[in-house]
């Protein structure tokens, strides 16, 4: 991590903390489609309220809608940090209806989901440069970071001077590489998991209520 | 952009803007003639990056002007900053996210066959 990046990130954080006990903050969950945004989402949501927030999927932009759950209070080491989570549509910066064809979805279906989820995407964009405290940035570990909407996507997050922890999702799987993550983002710490299993989840806790708490 | 001769059909328009003529314009300016230039059909290549803010307003107006059986979005290029400076301190030290050439053309015409921190190779298709 650079030093001046990470003097940042302290910064932020102290800023963060000088909050703390106020509102909740808002954490918006972002990356691109298909990462596990909303696996986690549900994963956070339900060990810490009993519910969740939305429908999971492996059809890309399942989410088309930024969903909020509110007052999520984790505990962490006597104390509670209270976040409200944003489950934020895959940022994409193309969508063809056809990619929906091949997930045996009726065309008209299909031009409809395609509509919402460009929304959706204009909806997130907006929710980051106006709505959110900080970010969890979920990346799937088993396919290349190199992308141009991460490396976008991390641009504005820094520029805003947010807070941002990045997870590297689905170590579950073998074709996992960590690694891969780190060395795409040097100047952030990468947090392995799987949300689906619910593996490393205390560390990922842990983070939060350091980040964000 | 000027009126220019229109080339073949079958052709492809690469339209090269320069850092000053990106620097005179506003935000919604630059979207738009980055925009109207895909639209059209055509690569266009910044000389200088978009800001981080810039990037985020590109991506909101793309989204709205998708349509089914038509635009389907673009394709961006740029090399990855492997680490940012350009936050508070990062301005206060004089740097600047800026200077990064910027690859874009319609969703449907171009293709990114290999990216890293000093190489972006793509494949354009013909119309």
């Amino acid at each position: 991590m650079g030093i001046l990046t990470e003097l940042r990130s302290s910064i932020s954080r102290a800023t963060s903390s000088l909050f703390a006990g106020s509102e909740p903050r808002r954490i918006g969950i972002y990356g691109p489609p298909n990462a596990g945004k909303t696996t986690l989402a549900n994963r956070i949501a339900r060990d810490w309220t009993g519910d969740a927030v939305g429908p999971e999927s492996h059809v890309p932009h399942e989410t088309r809608r930024a969903r909020r759950k509110e007052n999520v209070e984790i505990k962490r080491n006597g104390r509670t940090v209270t976040i409200d989570i944003v489950d934020t549509p895959g940022v994409t910066t193309k969508v063809d209806y056809e990619e929906f064809l091949e997930h045996d979805i009726e065309k008209e279906d299909a031009v409809r989901r395609s509509r919402e989820a460009t929304e959706g995407v204009a909806e997130a964009m907006h929710w980051l440069r106006e709505d959110v405290d900080g970010v969890i940035y979920v990346l799937d570990a088993t396919t290349d970071p190199f992308t141009q909407v991460n490396t976008m996507l991390i641009g504005i997050i820094e520029s805003q001077d947010l807070p941002v922890l990045i997870l590297a999702n689905k170590t579950d799987l073998e074709e996992a590489s960590v690694q891969r993550i780190q060395n795409a983002f040097p100047q952030h710490e990468t947090i392995p998991l799987s949300a689906l299993e619910g593996d490393n989840m205390d560390e990922v806790y842990d983070k939060i209520a350091e980040y964000f708490g | 952009m000027p009126e220019t001769q229109h080339p073949d059909d079958d052709g492809v328009q690469i339209d090269m803007i320069s850092a000053e003529r990106m620097d005179g314009l506003r935000t919604m300016e630059k979207i738009r003639l980055i925009l109207d230039g895909v639209h059209d059909g055509n690569i266009v290549i910044l000389e200088q990056g978009l800001e981080p803010d810039e990037e985020s307003k590109l991506i909101e107006v793309t989204m709205s002007e998708i349509s089914p059986d038509g635009f389907t979005g673009i394709e961006i290029e740029t090399y990855p900053t492997g680490g940012s400076d350009t936050g508070i301190l990062g301005k206060l030290m004089g740097k600047s996210s800026k200077g990064k050439l910027t690859v874009i053309g319609p969703a449907n015409r171009i293709e990114t066959l290999h990216k890293d921190e000093n190489l972006i190779s793509t494949l354009i298709h013909e119309k």
